[in-house]
């Protein structure tokens, strides 16, 4: 129930003790004449000691489960196959038939949809909010404080709490509609909605998250500049478009990078408002693959696994452009 | 400040990755290799040894009634049951993952048995040496598999058409003129000319969905192994048009049968289906019910049946069965287990005793329901009844969500089912 900000900053503490180990390991002295060879030597040591415990870590609890997914996902696995611990290699069976199941391009569909939609609100919303927090005005800490509730709660709250709001007969979103005369909405019982409805939900859970790396994207650019671009009669709109943007982006990219694979893989909002239905409506690709594995029906857990490294590809292909993007920023 | 917001952000993922970890180091640990069960941890451990049970019961904790029955027969037997609750939907995770390290005994859901035994995890009652001889046959055969059995029912649940009197006198139904699904429908249309609210049942996206409407279907003649058949529309067209023309809320796509019966409870509702377990809950709210009509009359619609079976994983040290069989016999024979989850009893001698008694899902009523009743891997549908029912609350969702029409809907799901079972 955690996940919102573990995965981002779990990652980001790790590379940055890796680097630092790195770093350190690179920074043996250079060779000093006798007792150099065995200084650097000690220095080897001593980085590899510091060293392995993440490199086990890493091992254990990152490469052997991606690997064992990505074995599972070329195996026919049973329920039979737990106990006698023998699957049946079946090539690339599992995936011709996840991307030959009609409900591939509607999971993808859905998926994408999701994402987009979730990235762009979160994002435009999340920067409104920082840029309105960041000229500092009375109880702007506590209002901005409050923002944080969504990332606070747990997701199942939260989820149960709109799952309720967007009731169709008795939620507060359809009283409120009816009350000024318009028609409710059938949120969570119409496939024409539902992705809508957990999106929505998805959005104001995603909001805080990049309110806070905006704000501190925003307090890191220093105001002389600012105050540069007003003296050389720089409009409001002109010294925020030219100024503050430009400088903000690697905030920003680093922002929707981290917000996209969260999104890809958001699973318990959807799921407890939705189930991913009616039918198959609301069913994005990390829903299709629990249902596959662990949902109705009989576990399917090779197609599963299949589905579940169709999404890794997908933010390893994003994560990528990413890398690049910022090579070419630090290049220019 | 924003340094600050940004500290506490890292500190609380740098303590939930940590939680997450430990939480993860938890579930890869190895389950150890030996397999008997070591009575050294519990001081309690009796001279006849300590035997793991696993039902799916979290809710009914150390004082409840069915932890009682478990204990009555741990000191009759002169053993130490050691009783582990997990939640209904992981058994079979829990179980499958736990192979090689198995409990004595697993309660599972009465449509799991004949997965789980595909997979080769249960005991038959030849390995075993259960008698199930005085099993009510038509519960018992959830668990049996090309004349094998793979365990016994603790009891049986079914669902029945609970309607409240009141709202019903109101509308001016008799309850009696409810033989059939247009007489049902009529009643409902009364109900909602009246002021009040039609129908509630469960079509929620889930094996939950399912078992609901199998009532519906099964009443109507329709088939398991087709899904596309003229029955089977024209009772998932009885639920779609009840939706469609407002005579059942929309919630009913999300609900499930407790969020249902929480609707029926409002007062405002002529009907609700839902299952032998609120008997209790009814009779307070002065609440009455009947068995579902099938769909042209006379005898009722066979509901499924609900419920747990006892069985008996493999072993490694096979002198344990003999044993397991007795806590088994000793949990199912009379009504004392059945009665504590509010099941009626597998047995005839069970069953007659609550009726005398007026058990609470287990009164005369609910035994004849449960009589007329058939489980739902029947027909030696086994493990293809998990494949065909997932496509099957899939069509009902498409169907009452307005996404396509009946016929379309069940279509998509006998050839989604066809292919799946391969």
């Amino acid at each position: 129930m955690t996940e919102g900000p573990l995965p981002r900053n779990g990652s980001d503490v790790i590379d940055g003790t890796t680097g630092e180990a790195a770093a350190q390991a690179a920074a043996s002295p250079p060779a000093r004449k006798e007792t150099a060879r065995s200084a650097a030597w000690k220095a080897q040591l001593a980085a590899w000691a510091f060293l392995t415990p993440m490199v086990i870590y890493m091992i254990a609890f990152y490469l052997w489960p991606l690997l064992r997914n990505l074995d599972l996902s070329f195996r026919d696995y049973t329920l039979g196959s737990f106990i006698t611990g023998n699957a049946k290699f079946n090539g690339f069976d599992n995936y011709v038939k996840i991307l030959t199941d009609p409900a591939f391009p509607t999971a993808l569909r859905n998926t994408f949809l999701f994402v987009a939609a979730s990235l762009l609100f979160q994002f435009s919303i999340g920067l409104a909010l920082a840029v309105f927090f960041h000229r500092n005005f009375p109880l702007s800490t506590t209002l901005r404080a409050l923002f944080l509730v969504p990332w606070l709660l747990p997701l199942l709250v939260s989820a149960s709490v709109w799952a309720w709001m967007m009731n169709s007969d008795s939620g507060v979103i359809n009283y409120f509609l009816q009350t000024i005369g318009l028609h409710p909405i059938y949120w969570l019982t119409s496939p024409t909605w539902s992705l809508t409805a957990v999106t929505v939900a998805n959005i104001w859970i995603g909001i805080p998250f990049n309110l806070v790396l905006l704000y501190a994207g925003l307090q890191a650019i220093p105001e002389e500049i600012h105050e540069a671009a007003a003296i050389d009669g720089a409009s409001k709109s002109q010294a925020f478009w030219r100024v503050t943007f430009p400088l903000l982006r690697p905030v920003s990219a680093i922002t929707l990078l981290l917000g996209l694979v969260y999104t890809l893989k958001v699973f318990d909002i959807i799921w407890v408002m939705s189930l991913g239905g009616p039918g198959n409506s609301s069913m994005t690709l990390a829903i299709w693959s629990y249902r596959l594995g662990f949902g109705g029906g009989s576990p399917q857990l090779g197609p599963a696994a299949a589905v579940g490294n169709v999404l890794i590809v997908i933010a390893f292909i994003f994560g990528i452009f990413y890398i690049r993007a910022q090579r070419r920023a630090l290049r220019s | 400040m924003n340094t600050k917001a940004f500290r506490f952000a890292r500190v609380g993922a740098a303590v939930t990755s940590l939680a997450l970890v430990g939480i993860l180091a938890g579930c890869s640990s190895t389950p150890s290799s030996s397999d008997t069960p070591s009575g050294g941890s519990s001081p309690s451990a009796s001279a006849g040894g300590t035997y793991t049970l696993w039902d799916p019961y979290p809710d009914r904790d150390a004082s409840s009634t069915w932890a009682a029955a478990i204990n009555a027969c741990a000191s009759t037997l002169g053993i130490t049951i050691d009783r582990n609750s997990g939640n209904t939907g992981d058994t079979v995770k829990d179980l499958t993952t736990a192979a090689g390290n198995l409990p004595d005994i697993a309660m599972v859901d009465n449509p799991k048995v004949s997965t789980l035994a595909a997979a080769g995890l249960l005991t038959t009652t030849t390995d075993n040496g259960l008698d199930t001889s005085k099993i009510s046959p038509n519960i018992l055969s959830a668990g049996v598999i090309d004349d094998k059995t793979y365990g016994v029912p603790v009891g049986a649940n079914t669902l029945g058409l609970y309607y409240n009197p009141t709202v019903l006198a109101d509308a001016g139904v008799d309850i009696a003129s409810v033989v059939d699904y247009p007489s049902l429908t009529a009643a409902i249309k009364k109900v909602v000319a009246a002021g009040h609210k039609g129908i509630t049942f469960s079509a929620v996206g889930t094996e939950e969905g399912t078992f609901q409407f199998l009532p519906w279907f099964w009443g109507a003649g329709a088939d398991l192994t087709a899904l596309d058949s003229t029955q089977s529309v024209a009772a998932l067209t009885l639920w779609t048009n009840w939706v469609k023309d407002g005579d059942a809320p929309q919630s009913v796509i999300t609900n499930t049968q407790g969020t249902s019966w929480d609707e029926f409870k409002t007062g405002d509702f002529g009907f609700a289906e839902n299952g032998s377990w609120f008997q209790g809950d009814a009779d307070t709210a002065g609440y009455k019910v009947i068995q579902i009509p099938s769909m042209s009359g006379g005898a009722a619609a066979p509901a499924p049946t609900g419920g747990e079976f006892i069985t008996i994983p493999i072993q490694t040290d096979t002198s344990r069965y003999a044993m397991s069989s007795k806590i088994v016999e000793c949990l199912t024979e009379g009504d004392a287990g059945a009665t504590a989850l509010g099941y009626v009893a597998p047995t005839a001698d069970g069953a007659a005793a609550q009726v005398a008694a007026n058990a609470a899902g287990a009164n005369q009523f609910w035994v004849t329901a449960v009589g007329d009743a058939k489980p739902r891997t029947a027909d030696n549908l086994g493990i293809k009844y998990p494949i065909i029912s997932e496509q099957l609350y899939t069509a009902i969702q498409l169907a009452l969500s307005g996404g396509a029409s009946p016929t379309d809907a069940l279509k998509a799901a006998q050839a989604a089912a066809v292919k799946n079972i391969g």
